[in-house]
């Protein structure tokens, strides 16, 4: 307790020193985030510096191992370090789907040498990777993939088509599920990793009802990948894959906290000045379940740490997390009324609420749908019967 | 500090689980008093049992003969006493009482916690004036008399109010009903002369009375803390009274969750268990998914209690609010999920919504704790 005493002061003494005041505000746009990769460029200098020196004291991935980035805290020293950063609004130096859905992966079966490799291209924010999961065929029957790599002796020769791939158009290399067993469902799909300039590789992008263009559909006609870039063992790929699924569920379910399971009524009387008796009375029990499942959420993450939560969990999590980011939503728009219909005028940056309330309705389709985690809790931790 | 049990929390959650369902079972405790007409509303045996395993002193300081311990582990043995709907005085003697008493004269906590760590004595509060909980508002009088006080006004959903030795008392020594100050908290022992009680059964079975103060001459040592400065102590006690009947609630609605679920593994209709159709499956997944955050909330509101953090207030409340609505829901799906036996006394999902009611009532509804979550974040 003492030693995390010290550790919270020197942590809060290095955010006074480093962790400029542009970079503790809200996120508010895609353009607030940095996602690193051979091709990202920082939108200001505060962007910068701040990303700089989280990278120099491992705190783009703070909980991994020193050597391959990380700051090697422990379970303690990382909630101090959220705690100390949620408290003056820090932005994540950092976002990407290396840290969130490759690195825990990797962690867990990578080689010695591919930790190395990538984790630290991770933890720097030198690759920006993108996740070859769904197609068109293949969604929450992820498992009926067809995408194809034939065998080539020292590499495979892959065909076939991703869809939903989140910003695979930005990204620099993507880790994809392809079948190279086409006689076994389960362990016939191989966990390969591939850079995105492989010729073969195209990407399009596609229009979501937001306006904005996130995700691809991404097309493999004859991409060669040597035989050394698969993770775990060839024909295993369906276990990295849903192991990297329950660590995809957890960032989507806001668990770690922030924006997504902060309290709103007070925010929305500021914002609109008034409130009908009948809105605030849905924001209050709005915000029952919303501070509610900010204390799961962080009961969730104690309890990971030490083995505690059960390992379907993070489902009940995403669940319960994307369900309520729906309902936070329309009541913004509510509360925000005919201005926050306006698509592209100047005082909502752009239709930032409209796109913003239209974007969560991916929450609960994205990473496996409510349905689909509704299924697996089920099965998983209530032990219902039935396949 | 992680949100789990500790290593102690764990034995004694381990104890309270083995002991509530052997001792404190449905069959062993609440249906045979119920069925017996039993003027209490609970087995005065098990009470003492209570004091045994040192659970009647969990909130008592050690100095004064208890254990000295928090709300969390409070909780555990209320989150037992949810799942087996074990009838006892445990939330009015050794939560709310224990919590005013904790802050009285030398002399009251002498007069009265040894009889409440041994089990001998139950205690009641006389908070709400009304049929809604508004503690904000109280009528009831204490006028200065002699070097004593004379209490008048009438107080209602007084739990264990006839069985009670003594009854903590809210009452107003000076202002205006609605003001926050001028509230003094009193001990009155049972058969003091002008107090007079109307017993009522609840629909859980548990028995409530309706309060009547005509003039009831106290010393001024019947005085919890200071004269006027009892609002205090109040919140001190509601808090832990509705932290309280949180936990027990979120025991309630585990139990009625675990019967379902195994029902849904045992009934069979159209050659198949129920639990295999994928209607009933999402809607017990998403029971469960609400009542794991319901424990969450409570075991956040228990620790940020015990560390007298300031944003325990808030949270108490959004446990209470969260927990009436998710126990509510478990109840619900419960019976009807159980079909037509859900519907029969006979069968014991029916009793779990009964005690739901009642708790959710107790110390203010969802309704309440949602305007109170709206107040304090400041709209
Ligand atoms: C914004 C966004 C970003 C995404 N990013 C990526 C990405 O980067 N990489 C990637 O690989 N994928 C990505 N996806 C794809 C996502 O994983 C899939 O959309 C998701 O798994 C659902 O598959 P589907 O769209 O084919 O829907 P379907 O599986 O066709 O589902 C249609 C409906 O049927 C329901 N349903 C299906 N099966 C069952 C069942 N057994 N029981 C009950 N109901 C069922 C579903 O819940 C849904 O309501 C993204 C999706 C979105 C929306």
């Amino acid at each position: 307790m003492a030693d995390l005493d010290t550790f919270r002061s020197e942590t809060r003494a290095w955010l006074e020193a480093n962790c400029p005041e542009e970079m503790r505000q809200p996120v508010r746009d895609e353009e607030d985030v940095y996602w690193g990769g051979r091709r990202a460029t920082f939108k200001n200098e505060a962007q910068k510096s701040w990303f700089e020196a989280c990278v120099a004291k491992g705190y783009t991935v703070p909980a991994w191992p020193k050597d391959y980035g990380g700051a090697g805290l422990d379970a303690g020293e990382a909630k101090v370090l959220r705690e100390e950063m949620s408290r003056i609004n820090a932005r994540p130096p950092l976002s990407s789907f290396g840290i969130w859905m490759l690195g825990p992966a990797l962690l867990h079966f990578g080689t010695e040498e591919q930790k190395k490799h990538y984790l630290t291209q991770i933890a720097r924010g030198e690759i920006r990777w993108c996740q070859g999961y769904s197609e068109p065929g293949s969604g929450s029957d992820l498992v009926s993939l067809q995408t194809y790599g034939e065998d080539q002796g020292d590499h495979w020769v892959v065909n076939g088509q991703k869809v939903w791939t989140s910003y695979a158009d930005q990204a620099d290399w993507i880790f994809c599920l392809v079948r190279t067993d086409k006689t076994n469902k389960y362990q016939g799909i191989t966990f390969m990793l591939f850079d995105m300039e492989t010729p073969g590789v195209s990407t399009k992008p596609i229009l979501l009802i937001s306006g904005n263009s996130p995700f691809c559909e991404t097309f493999f006609d004859d991409v060669k990948v040597p035989k050394d870039q698969f993770v775990g063992e060839v024909n295993r790929g369906w276990d990295v894959a849903k192991y990297l699924l329950g660590h995809e569920r957890e960032m989507i379910s806001g668990a770690g906290g922030g924006d997504r399971t902060a309290a709103i009524g007070a925010a929305m009387l500021r914002h609109a000045g008034e409130l009908d008796p009948m809105l605030r009375a849905e924001l209050a029990m709005f915000d029952v379940d919303a501070l509610a499942y900010s204390a799961m959420g962080e009961k969730f993450l104690d309890e990971i740490k030490v083995g505690k939560a059960h390992p379907a969990q993070p489902n009940t999590m995403k669940y319960a997390g994307t369900e309520l980011n729906k309902r936070r939503h329309e009541l913004m728009m509510s509360a925000g009324g005919s201005r926050s219909l306006e698509w592209d005028s100047e005082e909502t940056g752009g239709g930032k609420p409209s796109r913003g309330w239209l974007r969560t309705k991916a929450n609960s389709i994205e990473g496996g749908t409510s349905e689909v985690m509704l299924n697996v809790i089920s099965k998983r931790i209530l032990d219902l019967p039935g396949s | 500090m992680p949100l789990y049990h500790d290593e102690d929390q764990a034995m004694l959650a381990d104890s309270a689980s083995q002991f509530m369902a052997e001792e404190g079972s449905i069959n062993k405790q609440l249906r045979h008093w119920r069925d017996r007409d039993c003027k209490d509303g609970f087995g005065h045996e098990l009470w003492k049992q209570f004091g045994e395993m040192g659970f009647t002193g969990i909130l008592v300081a050690e100095d004064d003969g208890g254990l000295g311990m928090g709300h969390v582990e409070a909780g555990i043995v209320l989150e037992e006493i949810g799942r087996n709907l074990t009838p006892s005085p445990f939330l009015t003697s050794s939560v709310l009482a224990a919590t005013a008493l904790g802050q009285a004269s030398d002399d009251l906590r002498g007069r009265y916690l040894p009889g409440l760590v041994s089990g001998d004595s139950v205690f009641a509060v006389a908070i709400d004036e009304g049929a809604k909980h508004r503690p904000e508002r109280i009528k009831t009088r204490a006028e200065k008399s002699g070097n004593g006080f004379r209490l008048s006004g009438k107080k209602d959903f007084v739990i264990h109010g006839a069985s009670a030795d003594m009854i903590v008392v809210a009452a107003r020594t000076s202002g205006a009903d609605d003001d926050a100050d001028g509230i003094t908290l009193f001990a009155v022992p049972k058969d003091v002369a002008g107090l007079s009680q109307v017993a009522v059964r609840l629909v859980d079975s548990s028995m409530a009375t309706h309060l009547t103060l005509d003039g009831v001459d106290l010393d001024g040592d019947a005085v919890i803390g200071e004269v006027d400065g009892g609002r205090e102590i109040l919140n001190r006690m509601l808090n832990a009274g509705r932290i309280g009947a949180a936990a027990e609630g979120a025991g309630v609605a585990r139990g009625a969750m675990d019967m379902t679920i195994d029902y849904l593994k045992q009934r069979k209709q159209f050659g198949k268990l129920i639990g295999e159709f994928q209607a009933l499956q999402h809607r017990a997944a998403h029971l469960y998914s609400e009542v794991e955050i319901a424990r969450a909330v409570v075991i956040k509101a228990q620790q940020l209690l015990d560390a007298d953090a300031p944003s325990a207030e808030l949270m108490v409340s959004v446990a209470k609010a969260k927990v009436s609505k998710v126990a509510g829901l478990a109840v619900r799906e419960g019976v009807q999920m159980h079909g037509g036996i859900g519907m029969t006394d006979e069968y014991d999902i029916g009793l779990y919504m009964k005690r739901d009611r009642a708790l959710q009532e107790f110390l203010g509804d969802a309704y309440y704790h949602a305007e109170r979550v709206a107040q304090i974040s400041g709209y």
